[in-house]
């Protein structure tokens, strides 16, 4: 354990990630907002999915530092009445669990896609990737758009509501495996060939065994590099399908939810309930996408040039 | 005596950035009319980037840090890149290892050959199209006709080192440099474009700069070697002469190493250890760490290229 | 060549079909023909007297035929919303939608052209690394988010920019299924926003992917020839070098549009733009089963349709493909 503590701290990994202000600075701002959605619960002033503590008649109040604003609600309220902040940190962790668990889904099933397409070749490699690939060719978007909207004329407004983050994770985790599929598969593709993998033929282990135990370890920097940009897309999506009303409910609004909510109030002059989540969003979404961008140029070999 | 190509002193640096590494050391050779000259030596010795350096095409970072190229009397190597594209291509051709890599995979011979005519002539298509084709006969392609309208992947590797010494040869150049010519194809074929290249060289009196690692190659086609290590030219003479009475340990351990310059039952020569890479180059003789004749002062004083015997010349203390 | 081709129409109308099998039993297991046809106050009984005459009663996969059938005659159900034929519904909000993306596409190619290639060809230039600095920020950017900052600021802030709807049209045809917004000032002006809000997603992609292919390009050996024939930049980079990047861009192309399809659904809702987006999200809303399934199914076909043909087109375009047959 020491050892291997050691070597990472050896690392060009570590070395590199110094090195690089940008990346280091995104990481810091990764994990307090990582933080925040953990401890939301705990730092909200209030609870705004509990219908109880919204009041209609504090709608619309603007930031604190504005004229009319109060310390009450320091970056103001929505269209319903609730605290801001309060709807930004839980909408923050809505995202964040529908994030994280899509991308789980969608690696979970891409990977065991993926290995059992490059490993096992032939027949299987070919319908897999067959699937794989017509599915790919629609945009996950439109797949998750599609699903989301039958689901909620299937199970009713209601359930759907009730079951919103669970449903989402799975549509997206659902919209998005090929990727992966398709990563993994190459990238097994080029290990099949490896020495390590004939030693362990020969010994006589089962398949399942050299494909998960063996291969699977060694395919995944690939895995690492894509997981990044799905988690930003996952999050993308959750915010697009909120706001076009076929995501998070309005009693249970997440990032993308408010901005369609503050759409409506923006060009009256509330631009806080629009504004704040968007930045919060954008920020978001930016550093992840800048450590993926730095994660992939520290994995890539090719890339270490003078 | 003016030659047509002279290589004064050539230093080649590339810029790291932990510091500069020298990749060509102080070498000088000359090229005469219809003179065919080979560069001999293992990979990484420089003789890639010597050629290169002619034509003023050293991938970045690598720059000529020290001495000068003269050509037909101009010190090209300070030529501005426009000028040095008047020669490149028309004046002194360049030919690269795998033909496959070096033609455009997306347009057809033609048009990579009739492009190349126009760069250098003023000529009309139609003019330029009838050059190519003279020029496909001249390497004996069989129906150059199509082969103008045909793709790069359409043919062998044969036929496609042939067009690209057919691309060589349409503006008429003085100098060919043929940078491992034969490497990527078959034993068969190898012998083929060898004789090909010589041939040409001898009836339009082309000068010839064979860059290679295969000894049994240049000892057919060329009149002069030159053998690199570590970036140094170490022996310089008579092809003949070399082959057959080298002198510099190096090359007494190169030629003992090709298979059938022993007798039967004899074990081929090896020379044990490995050229040093361009950081970690010795002290005094680069080759000093593997020589069998080293003293002390090879360790120390780097040798310096001189007349020894038979017209060669080589760079050693002890010999 | 014929082969491949054949193959891929073949795969092509395997997919449709199937997307066409789950559709359909979508719509049959969800909606309600019934009230689609007839509306809510009819009795029990005559409602048992129309499923019977619809043949909503009879086994799967004699509907799922008829259905079939039906469609590729052109009848894909009724829009119990717009009381319209679905086809008829889709097809006059199509050309709205398909303005838009015919605009994102210009603006695309114009703008990711030139500064793909000069950021791959001067990588260390002020231009070239605020683009690369850009787009970054712009795949981070919901579409939804710049539509509704370029609308503040055109439209309410400096008020030179329409900030909804698609403006003054022309009917096209003369008979309501293609109005326009590209024969009129007012109509252009109306696209500006709207296209350029879509773009500016894809933006950032296509700059990206452009530099990264021409810079492997550039360090190729058929390069490193043409630089030693003696032809001069402008040929190398122009002529050898675009056209190397140009291929892989191409296809991806294709694929983009097919995502920049998806973001319409955004961009229409917020600037009200009645395309087949703005539709779907009417249908859910009202919860037009019909209606939605015909989009799907059309959609669908479309993708399906547009991929092969790209596909196909790919294979005319790059010759080492002409004889493999193979991607």
């Amino acid at each position: 354990m020491r050892k291997k503590y050691q070597q990472f701290k050896d690392s060009y990994f570590l070395y590199s990630f110094k090195n690089d202000k940008v990346a280091m600075l995104s990481f810091v701002v990764l994990l307090i907002f990582l933080f925040l959605a953990l401890a939301a619960p705990f730092i909200s002033p209030m609870n705004p999915y509990d219908a109880e503590n919204i009041d209609i008649m504090n709608s619309e109040i603007p930031p604190m530092w504005v004229e009319d604003g109060t310390s009450e609600f320091p970056l103001g309220t929505d269209n319903q009445g609730r605290d801001m902040l309060s709807t930004m940190l839980y909408g923050l962790r809505t995202s964040i669990i529908i994030g994280l668990g899509a991308v789980a889904l969608q690696a979970f099933i891409g990977i065991v896609v993926g290995l059992m397409a490059g490993y096992l070749g032939g027949k299987t490699d070919a319908l897999l990737m067959r699937l794989a690939d017509i599915q790919f060719s629609f945009p996950y978007l439109m797949v998750a758009i599609f699903m989301s909207a039958i689901f909620q004329m299937a199970f009713g407004l209601g359930s759907f509501e009730r079951l919103a983050i669970p449903l989402l994770t799975i549509i997206i985790g659902l919209s998005n495996w090929p990727m992966f599929a398709r990563t993994i598969r190459a990238s097994v593709m080029g290990e099949k060939t490896k020495e390590y993998v004939e030693a362990a033929r020969v010994i006589g282990l089962p398949q399942t065994t050299i494909m998960f135990r063996h291969v699977l370890p060694n395919s995944l920097t690939s895995v690492m590099v894509i997981s990044t940009i799905q988690v930003a897309n996952a999050i993308m999506s959750e915010a697009a399908l909120s706001f076009l009303g076929l995501g998070m409910p309005v009693t249970k609004p997440s990032l993308g939810s408010l901005i369609r909510a503050g759409q409506e109030y923006f060009f009256s002059g509330s631009w806080w309930i629009t504004v704040f989540p968007g930045i919060w969003l954008v920020i978001f979404v930016l550093v992840i996408n800048l450590l993926g961008d730095w994660l992939r140029d520290v994995l890539n070999p090719k890339l270490y040039k003078g | 005596m003016s030659h047509l190509l002279e290589v004064r002193d050539l230093e080649v640096k590339f810029a790291l950035r932990f510091g500069d590494i020298t990749a060509i050391d102080g070498v000088s050779f000359t090229l005469d009319k219809g003179e065919r000259l080979g560069l001999v030596g293992e990979s990484g010795a420089g003789k890639s980037v010597t050629g290169f350096s002619i034509i003023n095409l050293i991938s970045k970072p690598g720059f000529i840090s020290r001495g000068s190229i003269h050509f037909e009397g101009e010190k090209i190597s300070e030529y501005s890149d426009s000028k040095m594209r008047r020669i490149r291509g028309n004046r002194i051709s360049m030919i690269f290892q795998d033909p496959m890599m070096t033609l455009n995979p997306v347009f057809t011979i033609g048009f990579q050959m009739i492009e190349t005519l126009r760069a250098h002539r003023k000529i009309t298509k139609a003019d330029a199209r009838a050059i190519a084709l003279e020029k496909l006969k001249k390497v004996h392609i069989p129906s150059p006709e199509q082969r103008l309208d045909q793709y790069p992947h359409e043919m062998s590797g044969g036929m496609r080192q042939r067009i690209i010494i057919a691309i060589s040869l349409l503006a008429d150049p003085a100098i060919i440099i043929a940078d491992e010519p034969t490497t990527a194809l078959d034993v068969t074929i190898q012998a083929e474009i060898m004789d090909l290249l010589q041939e040409l060289c001898e009836t339009d009196q082309m000068g010839l700069i064979l860059i290679t690692h295969d000894l049994g190659v240049v000892s057919q086609v060329t009149e002069k070697i030159a053998v690199m290590y570590a970036g140094k030219i170490i022996e310089f003479g008579p092809t003949e002469q070399v082959v057959h009475s080298p002198v510099h340990p190096y090359t007494i351990g190169l030629i003992g190493s090709i298979p059938g310059s022993m007798a039967p039952g004899e074990d081929l020569k090896q020379i044990p250890g490995m050229m040093p890479t361009l950081t970690d180059i010795p002290p005094g003789c680069a080759f000093n760490p593997r020589c069998e004749l080293r003293e002390d002062i090879c360790t120390r004083e780097t040798p310096v290229l001189e007349e020894k015997q038979n017209g060669i010349k080589a760079a050693c203390h002890m010999r | 060549m014929v082969a491949f081709i054949i193959r891929r129409m073949i795969q092509a109308l395997i997919v449709m079909l199937v997307i066409s099998m789950v559709g359909f039993s979508i719509k049959n297991n969800i909606g309600d023909p019934v009230r689609d046809l007839v509306g809510e106050r009819v009795t029990p009984e005559e409602r048992e007297q129309i499923a019977q005459d619809m043949g909503l009663n009879d086994p799967f996969l004699i509907q799922y035929t008829r259905f079939v059938r039906q469609a590729l005659k052109g009848d894909l159900g009724r829009s119990f919303l717009y009381n319209k034929p679905n086809l008829e519904v889709i097809l006059k909000h199509a050309p709205a939608t398909i303005e838009l993306l015919i605009g994102t596409a210009l603006i695309i190619i114009f703008v990711s052209l030139p500064l793909g290639v000069q950021s791959a060809l001067k990588p260390k230039s002020i231009l070239s690394r605020f683009t690369m600095s850009f787009s970054t920020l712009g795949v981070s950017m919901p579409v939804f988010l710049t539509a509704i900052l370029l609308i503040y600021l055109f439209a309410v802030h400096w008020q030179v920019l329409p900030s909804y709807g698609r403006g003054e049209t022309v009917d096209v045809f003369g008979n309501g299924y293609w109005m326009s917004g590209f024969l009129t000032i007012d109509g252009l002006k109306h696209l500006i926003l709207p296209c350029v809000s879509l773009s500016s997603i894809m933006l950032p992609l296509f700059i990206r992917l452009i530099r990264s292919e021409m810079m492997e390009v550039l360090e190729t050996e058929y390069i490193k020839y043409a630089w030693a024939k003696g032809l001069s930049p402008r040929r190398v980079w122009m002529v050898h070098a675009f056209k190397n990047t140009l291929l892989p861009v191409v296809t991806v192309f294709g694929v983009q549009m097919g995502i920049a399809f998806a973001f319409t659904l955004l961009t229409e809702l917020v600037f009200q733009w009645q395309g087949v987006g703005f539709m779907f999200l009417e249908a859910v809303q009202r919860a037009d089963i019909s209606l939605l399934i015909a989009y799907l199914v059309i959609v669908a076909s479309v993708f399906v349709l547009v991929n092969t043909f790209v596909d196909i087109l790919y294979g005319f375009i790059n010759p080492t493909v002409r004889i493999a047959g193979t991607k």
